[in-house]
């Protein structure tokens, strides 16, 4: 019965079908591609566009109703505040600070990994990298928000090595501190490096990988120190995997905004500011236009890392 | 003139494991200044570890190494006044061929007019001249590997090591770059040491050889000396092709069971009614296999007391079909006795 199955009369008819696709391979590639565009194009890109059509249309003062006719209003609106500026500028700010943390913290590790490591510890290390992301983002949030508390378990570690003065005089600076560890820049600076640190640490370590190792062999031949073999080899070959990891630490903190409400102090975060336009101020123009800023930032930032030759060693 | 007195490497008792694994064991070596020495040995028979202990990439477990006098055990590849050729010849993918070639001068801070004058200089060496701006991916594998040889040589290195640098190159131009190099290192006048496993390439370009097996060494010598007097059983078959003989086989040809080894080039076919020649060993056989090779046949003579002969001839006057009709003959096969090398027992 087995051979059965194979039986002419199916078999051509299937074959008949990947000879046309073979022969006419302009439909094969309309059958695989199309589905993928579809989802990208609509769900992606199409939610995209209505955003920023959105952002053209602006919020009547009066009445409270979005007038839907194209105009600046929302971007002139955006722009003439102030306090815009700073949230901009602060959010930005604390996602190069959590970017430039996660290089730090990541670079070594993933070094210690591709070089180092027996592929046993190596195994376990992936496994400690990821384990985290497999667990619940909120709970992960929020049981940050009970260690950084001023009765915390980090509070507490603090205290028993006498430290507690240290802390005392990080959070009374002014911008960064705040009452606790758990409402200011300072602990969501920690939040946000812990919650997107393996985001850096992955393609990093890939980069890494790719390395072959006789290439920092020839560099120490031909008379480099190890700190020279990093600054002329290790770290150009290296930095489009960086790139990559920071495009992810980037935006993923500029448009994060449970953090900023959980650990932030008064201060207005772009995650929050929209938040807040959409929900409790209902200006839906405002936030899509709000929106836009890490798209703008994000272009900008990739603009300046290719002008920097990040992706020369592609 | 470089003194002969100090040789340019010194292994002393040098060992290197891995774990339970020997994979250089108590080697003691004298290289001497300004020679072509080759090591040679199948894969896994230490001579690269050899090498990467040499270049500091790797340290000894116990011994030491000596570099023109001085001790280098435990020092770093960058304060070793050597350079290496790799294998995958290790270029910069992110910097264009002058780049490459200059990074030594480069981090010994050498002027960048002086840089560039230098580069094109070495590049002429190699036979390369007007290649700085281009791409190490632009270039063949051939043009790869005199870039890695041109990126050492402009250290200026007293010993360059080269890690089979050959071996990724068709046969044709593995034989071209062969010469080239024996010429380059006559005109630079430096110290070579070259590992390879082909023994053809060793005789071809090497002052001396060391043939190592299982991580020790198993002779030193100039080609002429493996090839015609092979010290082990080992040398004997891995540098050229030799017929170990031994036991009773051996008794019946020279009345000795010690082990002997011929070259399947000094032994002649010849009829059996032909007059037996002096002073050379004499045995019968049928010729069980012809293998005709163009410039050459291939004989399989199975002997008449048992054993086999591989024997060698060049067509200088014969054609396949008069080669080909040897098929199943009975012959006598001839050599002279100062052709066999005799292998005492503890050489095995």
């Amino acid at each position: 019965m087995a051979t059965d199955s194979l039986a002419p009369a199916r078999r051509s008819n299937f074959s008949r079908l990947a000879t046309f696709l073979y022969q006419h391979p302009r439909v094969a590639l309309a059958l695989l591609l199309g589905p993928p565009l579809l989802w990208l194009g609509v769900v992606y890109l199409g939610a995209l566009l209505t955003l920023v059509a959105q952002s053209f249309f602006h919020l009547d003062a009066y009445s409270g109703k979005i007038v839907r006719e194209l105009t600046l209003a929302t971007y002139a609106d955006l722009l003439s505040q102030a306090e815009n500026y700073r949230i901009v500028i602060r959010t930005a700010g604390m996602a190069a600070a959590v970017t430039l943390g996660a290089v730090v913290i990541a670079f070594p590790l993933a070094y210690f990994m591709t070089r180092y490591a027996s592929p046993r510890l190596r195994a376990l290390l992936y496994l400690a990298v990821l384990l985290p992301l497999w667990s619940n983002y909120l709970v992960r949030v929020f049981a940050w928000k009970i260690i950084l508390a001023k009765e915390g378990i980090f509070g507490w570690f603090i205290n028993l090595l006498h430290l507690g003065w240290a802390l005392d005089a990080l959070l009374k600076i002014p911008l960064i501190g705040g009452p606790s560890l758990a409402n200011s820049m300072i602990g969501m600076f920690l939040v946000f490096l812990y919650v997107w640190l393996p985001y850096m640490i992955l393609p990093v370590q890939a980069a890494l990988e790719r390395l072959p190792r006789s290439l920092l062999e020839a560099s120490g031949d031909l008379g480099a120190k190890p700190y020279q073999t990093f600054r002329y080899v290790i770290l150009p070959l290296v930095f489009p995997g960086v790139v990559a990891g920071s495009i992810f630490t980037f935006s993923l903190t500029l448009g994060d905004f449970i953090i900023p409400e959980a650990f932030g102090t008064s201060e207005f975060f772009i995650g929050r500011a929209v938040y807040v336009y959409q929900g409790t101020s209902g200006n839906l123009p405002l936030a899509a236009a709000f929106t836009l800023i890490p798209i703008v930032i994000m272009g900008i930032y990739l603009y300046l890392a290719k002008r920097l030759g990040a992706f020369e060693a592609l | 003139m470089p003194s002969s007195s100090t040789p340019a490497i010194r292994f002393t008792n040098v060992s290197r494991h891995f774990g339970e694994v020997k994979a250089v064991d108590e080697i003691s070596l004298d290289i001497l200044d300004g020679e072509f020495f080759t090591l040679l040995g199948p894969s896994g028979s230490g001579k690269t570890t050899c090498l990467r202990m040499l270049a500091g990439f790797d340290q000894p477990t116990t011994g030491s190494i000596l570099l023109h006098g001085r001790d280098v055990t435990g020092l770093p590849p960058y304060e070793r006044d050597v350079n290496t050729v790799f294998q995958d010849y290790a270029l910069f993918p992110h910097m264009s061929v002058g780049e490459n070639v200059a990074y030594g001068l480069m981090i010994r801070q050498v002027p960048k007019a002086e840089r560039e004058k230098r580069v094109e200089e070495v590049l002429e060496l190699v036979r390369l001249p007007g290649f700085a701006r281009r791409r190490p991916s632009q270039l063949s594998g051939g043009q790869r590997q005199r870039v890695a040889l041109a990126r050492a040589l402009i250290n200026n290195p007293r010993v360059l090591l080269l890690d089979e640098p050959l071996g990724a190159l068709d046969f044709k131009l593995r034989q071209q770059m062969q010469i080239e190099l024996k010429a380059i290192q006559k005109r630079v006048g430096i110290t070579f040491v070259f590992v390879t496993h082909d023994q053809e390439e060793a005789l071809t370009m090497s002052d001396r050889i060391a043939v190592f097996d299982h991580g020790q060494i198993e002779q030193v010598g100039t080609p002429a000396e493996l090839y015609e007097h092979p010290a082990t059983a080992f040398v004997a078959g891995f540098v050229g092709v030799s017929n170990l003989v031994n036991g009773p086989v051996a008794q019946a040809i020279t009345g000795s069971p010690t082990m002997f080894s011929i070259r399947p080039e000094k032994i002649h076919l010849t009829d059996p009614s032909a007059p037996m020649p002096e002073d050379s060993y004499c045995v019968e056989g049928h010729v069980r296999e012809v293998i005709y090779l163009g410039m050459y046949t291939r004989y399989l003579v199975e002997l008449k007391g048992g054993g086999e002969l591989t024997v060698m001839e060049q067509n200088l006057h014969t054609t396949s079909m008069d080669v080909l009709a040897a098929q199943g003959r009975t012959v006598r096969l001839t050599w002279r006795h100062d052709h066999v090398r005799l292998i005492p027992e503890k050489a095995r």
